[in-house]
């Protein structure tokens, strides 16, 4: 549908059915489909605003720029291996097919779990080497942009465990379709999240 | 999968349908049902903030006459006041109440897209409120650092609710944001795909427009809401430097060193001036459907209303730093806001245009819908007006601190919003109950809140020019400051009191009306949008009984030359009614009632 075209439409003059049996307009999708575009740019609203905060604090003089560990980079493969399998998950389903979605679809999961506890472990290091919350902004906001990455992701697998349910306890991969698509895509969107928050807190 | 027509999904539908009382009132997923548990939420919020309100101007007009108001009390009651209302009452009166009400019906949906969803958001928003008031019992109460919360006052001792009262409205908000998404998700998804067959984006009445667009606002403004809230409640908690400076307290320094106040402030305006645009569209979308049908006239400018709606959509988010002036900018930046907030002006005058130009050579009908709508005009033109001064920065900075401002964001955002609340609620009374309400009492309630609402801002305009700051306790003695200017401020409380105990009024109407009101008509004020064409009234689960309803028109087919009544329904099919651009008599009555 033209944006422009509809908004310049006269609806006065107009009359009469228009669109056949779906009111023209709509989004040839799902309503899940478009539900969770509004959710991605709500939450990309958040995590810029975020990173805007980021910018303009890090200019103020008690700023003393944290390097972050190199554990990270282990964690980030962690995630993208997660991603790589929901694509694979979503491949499968997309074919119809059923072969190795088990083993795509709980190691997507389970790879997501590890890549959380990874995270921890990360903080586990970093407090143990003396860079608290409080003892500078920098800490503060590498703590507070990880965790809110990290509990994003924990509600994506809350979705993900209620998917994992329905298939073990003998629901048909059709019936999953759907979610695991949606999965995949939120997947990949935190995914992309996490490489830009990488990228501008080992740069500063 | 491609778009199935909720009514061919009758497996759905039967499962949800209630089974028990509980199931039918208190954990319904029916968006009519959730709708009235928002909005009398937001309403009972709403009274809190009016008795707090009244309590403030009892000790502005009359000093020290009440015991228990002393300066703690009057900052909290105000920021409770300030925060309730904004909040509470009016974004989830709007967006809760009537957006939950009239998206489904004004669309010809059975209901909200995930009625799960849409029940959640209530509860996570009964848990807010009741967080909120929690702070009223805790100790040191809640908050009086003013509803902007700035900090780093209000985390400091010295401010009422510096402990327990912050976080407890912090967690409040964020737990309303939680909400908020959870229903605005639920609007924005169901008016894009939801819409019966024929309904296309342009025959949406304005009411789902100004919906739809204060919904999408609202997603995207409240993220900085939460942005800010979470990085105070770090600062406060756990003692993180975001916002808070170097400062000291008591004669010793704290812990915190280095943060930045004016980055709150912004994270804080670039959700707060958004915000008045969430409160301020529907009002414009409401208003717009109530004057178009006791004028019995379409609506002046259908398009030009869309557009003014979307741009005001849009220019609201690049407007925010007009709030900060005082806190003090670079001047280029200053300029650039007083331009945007002066083009915001451009579509604003023309939505109040078309609403004039609507009731041009109507034939009106003053029903008390009418008398609200028409009073809304009035008070949103001078609000509107003193904005006009106090966005360009030489003009803000001497007004900003003073009564002035008090007077043009409580006729802007406060009484013109709340006239148009009124005005709907006697509107939809008839669909919502059934019943029709008492006409004399309400138009009793108009007069007294309409004149009142003058009567109490009106003289704050000329208290502002005195220079007499607002936010103080007590004026104490000045040279600049007359005495009669305290004579003033007790003229203002008396008609306060006067205007808040008239209230009462409307409720025992509406209360009344449900029980000895007389039997509406499905449709009284002959209206020609969806809502009013349902097959019961009040709508029952589903709405639209066996088959969903099929749109052939807009929504404002008032007065169509030749038509048998005043008023085409939307789902009237175009062969038994003539088009009005030609003068085709078309007198089938039989035909047209058939199919209405």
């Amino acid at each position: 549908m033209s944006l422009i075209k509809t908004v310049t439409e006269k609806p006065w003059e107009r009359k009469g059915v228009i669109g056949g049996m779906e009111p023209e307009g709509t989004f040839d999708t799902e309503a899940e489909r478009v539900a969770l575009t509004f959710f991605l740019v709500i939450a990309t609203v958040i995590f810029s605003l975020f990173m805007v905060s980021y910018y303009i604090r890090m200019e103020l003089p008690d700023w003393e720029p944290l390097s972050e560990p190199a554990q990270l980079w282990f964690n980030t493969g962690l995630l993208v291996a997660s991603s790589a399998f929901f694509q694979w998950a979503r491949n499968i389903v997309a074919r119809g097919d059923s072969k190795n979605l088990y083993t795509s679809f709980f190691g997507a999961g389970v790879l997501a779990i590890l890549f959380i506890v990874a995270q921890l472990v990360t903080w586990n290091h970093l407090q143990a080497g003396g860079f608290y919350l409080s003892s500078n902004p920098a800490n503060a906001f590498y703590y507070l942009l990880t965790g809110l990455h990290a509990l994003h992701l924990a509600g994506g697998l809350w979705v993900w465990s209620k998917s994992a349910i329905r298939l073990v306890s003998g629901g048909e991969p059709e019936d999953i379709k759907l979610s695991i698509e949606l999965c995949t895509v939120y997947w990949h969107f935190l995914l992309l999240v996490w490489i830009v928050m990488f990228a501008v807190l080992s740069n500063t | 999968m491609a778009y199935v027509p909720l009514a061919d999904q009758d497996q759905e539908m039967e499962m949800h349908h209630p089974h028990s009382w509980v199931e039918k009132y208190v954990w319904s997923q029916d968006h009519k049902v959730i709708a009235i548990q928002y909005g009398g939420l937001a309403v009972l919020t709403g009274i809190v903030g009016l008795v707090l309100s009244l309590l403030f101007r009892l000790q502005l007009g009359f000093p020290e006459s009440i015991d228990f108001v002393d300066p703690n009390f009057y900052y909290q009651a105000v920021t409770m006041h300030g925060m309730i209302m904004v909040v509470y009452f009016l974004t989830a009166l709007f967006l809760g109440g009537f957006g939950n009400y009239m998206v489904p019906l004004m669309l010809g949906a059975r209901d909200m897209v995930f009625p799960f969803l849409n029940m959640m958001s209530v509860w996570t928003f009964l848990i807010s409120v009741i967080i909120l008031m929690a702070s009223f019992f805790v100790g040191g109460g809640p908050t009086g650092a003013g509803w902007t919360l700035y900090p780093p006052q209000t985390t400091m001792a010295g401010t009422p609710g510096h402990d327990a009262g912050i976080i407890l409205m912090l967690v409040s908000l964020a737990v309303f944001v939680v909400a908020f998404t959870m229903g605005g998700l639920n609007y924005v998804v169901t008016i894009l795909q939801y819409r019966c067959r024929g309904m296309t984006l342009m025959r949406m009445p304005l009411t789902i427009w100004g919906i739809f667009v204060a919904t999408v606002l609202g997603l995207f403004a409240f993220p900085a809401l939460l942005v800010a809230c979470i990085m105070m409640m770090f600062d406060t908690l756990l003692g993180t430097s975001f916002f808070m400076p170097a400062v000291i307290e008591s004669g010793s320094p704290l812990d915190y060193e280095g943060g930045s106040p004016i980055l709150f402030q912004h994270l804080f305006w670039f959700f707060g001036h958004p915000e008045v645009y969430i409160v301020a569209l529907p009002a414009f979308g409401l208003v717009s459907d109530v004057l178009s049908v006791h004028a019995r006239k379409n609506i002046f400018g259908y398009r030009m209303m869309v557009w003014a709606i979307i741009a005001i959509g849009g220019l609201s988010f690049i407007v925010w730093a007009h709030h900060m002036y005082v806190s003090g900018m670079n001047p280029y930046f200053g300029f650039f806001f007083a331009t945007t907030t002066l083009i915001i002006a451009v579509p604003t005058a023309l939505k109040v245009y078309n609403w004039l130009l609507t009731l041009w050579e109507g034939d009106i009908r003053l029903n008390a819908p009418m008398y609200f709508a028409i009073g809304f005009i009035f008070t949103f033109i001078h609000g509107g007006l003193t904005g006009l001064f106090l966005g360009n920065v030489v003009i803000d900075l001497p007004l900003s601190d003073t009564y002035f401002v008090v007077a043009h964001f409580h006729l802007v955002m406060g009484v013109s919003p709340i006239l148009v609340l009124f005005a709907a609620i006697y509107h939809w009374y008839p669909k919502l109950s059934g019943r029709m309400y008492n006409e004399t009492i309400a138009k009793a309630h108009f007069w007294i809140t309409f004149l009142g609402a003058y009567a109490i801002y009106l003289p704050m305009h000329y208290l502002g020019f005195l220079g007499v700051p607002r936010r103080y306790y007590a004026l104490g003695s000045t040279d600049f400051i007359p005495a009669s200017a305290q004579e003033l401020n007790s003229s203002i409380t008396i008609a306060a009191l006067i205007v808040g105990t008239a209230q009462i009024l409307f409720f025992i109407n509406i209360i009344g009306s449900l029980k000895w009101g007389k039997k509406a008509d499905p449709n009284p004020w002959g209206a020609a949008s969806l809502e009013w064409q349902t097959p019961d009234t009040p709508p029952k689960h589903g709405n639209w009984g066996d088959e969903l309803p099929t749109v052939y028109r807009w929504a404002y087919d008032y007065s169509v030359p030749g038509a048998p009544e005043d008023f085409i329904p939307q789902n009237t099919p175009e062969s038994v009614t003539p088009a009005a651009s030609d003068e085709h008599i078309d007198t089938d009555k039989d035909s047209t009632l058939a199919d209405v």
